[in-house]
């Protein structure tokens, strides 16, 4: 036990007694480590960044996972019950207490513009749609409960909508007339940002004010049905994706057809990031390997000054297998110190505002905290760049012929 | 009581293309504790190789190597370099002496594969050690701002730092002039003495073998006594400096 503690201890010392006299030189050969180490860190981290970016993406138009979306209709194309529907939704959130929950209905509703009556796409949703789809405004804010109680209903737009209105200032509550079976005067609470492929204005509305513009030839055509979408815990959604459509048909009778199923982006079987997940790595080995290329290239070079010292070293007890020791553990001392350096400077530039907004688009509203993982992973390629560089050296050391390299 | 016994070790090589090269030849050599031995010869004679076999460097190809009573070849890998960290200190040329660490970190080297006391208690150790060679006023100075004597003297506190009961000096005043030289050679005989070390010269130079109590001569392989001026039981004559 004490052979073993003063070896080890030993080993410390003279590892670092041989980094200190050769500063510079392990300063030199360690930058490769610690950029190497920066990089794959920094690759992993902004990998995560880009991948809640995507997913982020996704959520907007499929929901979070997992998403439900049931639609109810009948076998014999008439509308469904508009009371009874909504009697059997208000009761099933109830029984499986769901909090978020939204009815989604695709519509068109005709707007008064400066230039005349524009036909507009407007989405009718409930309160909760906002954050089970991530929406971000650009300015105003989301609906709010107290949104329902209006007098005069509020309306969310899009900004080519906004642009047609010349951008009033929402502190000014603008409004905007809507020309449905009964026109009425939408306030306009919120501006949400579009892609640059639409073209078009758009604009929400939540679900009652919707219902009460429809008219009633809309109402008989059963244009008006929406999709019904709860936000639910993973674990449950399947066994509630057949509740729901047991207690549909249950509960709106003989006739009735519903259909549930998962819409959000995890309900694929396959690893929708594996293609970037594969890059990132096949990147960040490269990255890793240069650096370690580099750092048993100049650990060989070094070694070739170092023989006498090695030779002197055994002949004062230094067995093979401590030389071997202390050369492994030069390399690991060394490159887990540079591998600190890199995880520190990964994590700088990953929480930067500025690289995560570049590398978010503007599309990531909640920014993951810097990975652990690309840490873990960063300190573990450096040991293990650290192990394997100082492999070959350590080998080449022991095998020194002592009289021979004392007079090298 | 013999520290070191050869009997008929002979070492031969291996060559490519050529017939096994015979470096010794018969070596006898008994070394008891407190000895002080020389041994001359020529470039190529085959003094390494046998200072390679005095020190646990190397095993002989045909023969008898004991150390202490035992068979060398009985030993392990990791057990010969025990020992030979403990039992024996090797004295050089060239001193040796590790670049960019202090005269103490270089006395201080030994120590760092001793255990116990020996390891734990490293730093006073060695500043003892170099008080006693008259160099504790030198302890952070770096070798290559000492003299070559005082580096030697480093050397030689580092050889003696872990109480070796066999001392190698392989030309140890072969790059120090002849006043310096005579210096070392008193002082490393002052140390040894006082430790009750044997001591085994190696050199060229006539004056340093006739310092030690036995001379030796290795000529191609084949080593043969010259001359023992002092019988092994008497006592050691004191060496002292030669004032220039």
């Amino acid at each position: 036990m004490n052979r073993l503690l003063s070896n080890v201890v030993g080993s410390f010392v003279e590892a670092w007694q041989e980094l200190r006299i050769h500063k510079t030189r392990v300063m030199l050969s360690l930058i490769g480590v610690a950029v190497a180490v920066c990089a794959i860190t920094t690759v992993v981290g902004l990998g995560a960044v880009a991948q809640q970016s995507i997913v982020e993406q996704n959520e907007r138009s499929g929901g979070r996972s997992a998403t439900l979306s049931l639609y109810v209709s009948t076998s014999d194309g008439s509308a469904v019950d508009a009371d009874a529907m909504q009697d059997f939704w208000s009761t099933s959130l109830d029984r499986y207490g769901i909090d978020y929950a939204s009815r989604v209905l695709y519509s068109t509703q005709t707007v008064q513009f400066t230039d005349g009556a524009v036909p507009v796409q407007v989405i009718g949703v409930d309160q909760p749609y906002g954050t089970m789809h991530r929406v971000t405004m650009s300015e105003g804010a989301w609906f709010t409960a107290g949104d329902a109680e209006r007098l005069a209903p509020a309306v969310l737009i899009n900004e080519i909508f906004y642009d047609r209105l010349g951008r009033p200032d929402l502190a000014t509550h603008p409004t905007t007339t809507l020309l449905g079976g009964t026109p009425t005067t939408a306030v306009i609470t919120g501006v949400y940002p579009v892609n640059t492929w639409e073209t078009e204005p758009g604009m929400y509305l939540l679900m009652d004010t919707l219902t009460a513009l429809t008219t009633p030839e809309q109402l008989a055509s059963g244009g008006s049905i929406p999709n019904y979408e709860l936000w639910v815990p993973p674990a449950i959604s399947d066994d509630l994706t057949a509740a729901l459509q047991r207690d549909a048909v249950g509960a709106l009778g003989e006739g009735t057809q519903a259909s549930a199923s998962r819409q959000d982006y995890a309900a694929y079987a396959e690893d929708p990031f594996a293609s970037i997940k594969l890059l990132v790595a096949g990147v960040a080995g490269l990255v890793l390997l240069l650096g370690a290329l580099g750092l048993v290239n100049i650990a060989l070079v070094t070694l070739k000054q170092r023989i006498r010292e090695i030779g002197v070293r055994r002949s004062f007890g230094a067995t093979a297998g401590r030389v071997f020791f202390s050369v492994m553990m030069e390399s690991i001392v060394a490159t887990v110190v540079a591998g600190v350096v890199g995880v520190i400077g990964a994590v700088l530039i990953v929480t930067n505002p500025t690289v995560q907004g570049f590398i978010g688009q503007g599309m990531v509203t909640d920014f993951p905290p810097f990975p652990v993982e690309a840490a873990l992973l960063g300190l573990a390629c450096a040991t293990g760049v650290g192990a394997l560089a100082g492999l070959l050296p350590a080998l080449v050391a022991v095998r020194v012929k002592v009289i021979d390299a004392i007079r090298y | 009581m013999t520290l070191l016994h050869l009997a008929g070790v002979t070492r031969t090589v291996q060559l490519v293309d050529a017939p096994p090269l015979t470096i010794l030849s018969g070596v006898d050599l008994d070394v008891a504790v407190g000895d002080r031995v020389s041994i001359v010869g020529r470039s190529g004679s085959g003094k390494s190789t046998l200072l390679n076999l005095l020190g646990l460097l190397d095993n002989p190809t045909t023969g008898v190597l004991e150390f202490d009573g035992r068979p060398v070849k009985s030993f392990s890998s990791a057990e010969r370099d025990r020992v030979r960290g403990r039992d024996v200190g090797f004295i050089f040329q060239q001193f040796n002496l590790l670049q960019g660490r202090t005269a103490l970190e270089n006395v201080m080297t030994p120590l760092l594969y001793a255990q116990g006391k020996q390891f734990w208690q490293r730093a006073r150790i060695a500043t003892e050690m170099l008080d006693r060679v008259g160099l504790g006023h030198r302890l952070g100075a770096m070798p290559d701002k000492l003299s070559g004597g005082e580096q030697q003297r480093v050397a030689i506190a580092r050889s003696l730092v872990r109480g070796p009961r066999l001392i190698l000096a392989d030309e140890p005043t072969g790059a120090l002039d002849l006043e310096t030289g005579a210096d070392v050679m008193a002082l490393l005989d002052e140390v040894a003495t006082g430790s009750g070390a044997a001591l085994i010269t190696i050199t060229h130079d006539p004056a340093i073998a006739a310092l030690a109590s036995r001379h030796l001569r290795l000529d191609h392989g084949v080593l043969t006594v010259t001359d023992s001026s002092v019988e092994p039981d008497a006592p050691q004559h004191q060496l002292v400096a030669v004032p220039a």
